[in-house]
């Protein structure tokens, strides 16, 4: 088993303040009101930073992480 | 000479706090508004408003530790931590302290914002539009150079910049992209009878 993350976010809290997007623009990009769409799937290693900062800098706690469990090869 | 040395350091200090703090403000207000252009990104904005604050601490940190241990004064640990308290200009330092303490919590639960949630951290944050003008009135009050030239230029720069963003921000209405949609749905959901 490892350890994968995912990113959420919550669609009550988000307002569009479009920093994610900013910050991590090779998974999440904004639709025509300025919310995101995030990329489905576990995060890539190399670009965890990354996400660890977009969901620091998110202005209203929207943006988290979510842990996946998934069997190796699976 | 030494002793002197700390009496310019605490006033330095002071007025430097106060630049950095106002700056801080501008800044979280142009956040709150949204602003941005090509060179410069939101996430800019908000760096620079966390990273301005926690620098405004150290200055603030070094006005106060300064200004307890220089001997002119003699003002002890407990005028600087309990507000009017002082026996040195005792109102005008208590709001020094007030406004020290306002940021202090502000500072705090911006660091524990997942702890205490969203609405709780933005409560508290409102605060500020306390702590900036007691400070900047603690500033003329106390201030040993408050009416030299140079420092009324500043503190009056100051003023300019916060209270113009604060005015924008306030004649702004929500920046929020789908705010008229969201109010109409709670409208719609409150008209609602239960069954």
């Amino acid at each position: 088993m490892t350890k994968e993350f995912a990113l959420t976010v919550d669609r009550i809290k988000c307002d569009g303040r479009g920093l994610c997007a900013e910050l991590l623009p090779e998974m999440i990009r904004l639709d025509e009101w300025g919310y995101p769409i995030i990329a489905a799937g576990p995060i890539p290693q190399h670009l965890i930073p990354l996400a660890q900062r977009a969901v620091e800098d998110c202005p209203v706690l929207a943006l988290a992480f979510r842990r996946t469990e998934r069997s190796k090869g699976g | 000479m030494s002793n002197s040395i700390l009496w310019y350091t605490t006033r330095g200090a002071g007025a430097v706090t106060l630049v950095l703090l106002s700056a801080v403000v501008v800044m979280g207000i142009l956040s709150a508004l949204r602003v941005q252009s090509t060179g410069w990104p939101r996430f800019l904005t908000t760096g620079l408003h966390r990273n301005l604050a926690l620098m405004t601490l150290v200055f603030l940190a070094l006005h106060i530790v300064t200004a307890v241990i220089d001997p002119f004064t003699n003002l002890g640990w407990g005028a600087a931590l309990i507000p009017f308290s002082s026996h040195y200009r005792t109102l005008w330092l208590g709001l020094g302290v007030v406004a020290f303490e306002l940021l202090l919590a502000i500072v705090v639960t911006s660091l524990l914002r997942n702890l205490i949630g969203h609405y709780a951290w933005r409560a508290i944050h409102w605060l500020t539009y306390a702590s900036w003008p007691i400070a900047v009135v603690h500033g003329f009050g106390t201030g040993t150079d408050a009416w030299s030239a140079w420092l009324i230029v500043v503190t009056a720069a100051c003023i300019a910049a916060v209270g113009t963003a604060a005015l924008y921000r306030m004649l702004t209405g929500s920046t929020d992209p789908l705010a008229s949609p969201r109010t109409e749905f709670r409208a719609g959901v409150q008209r609602r009878e239960l069954p």
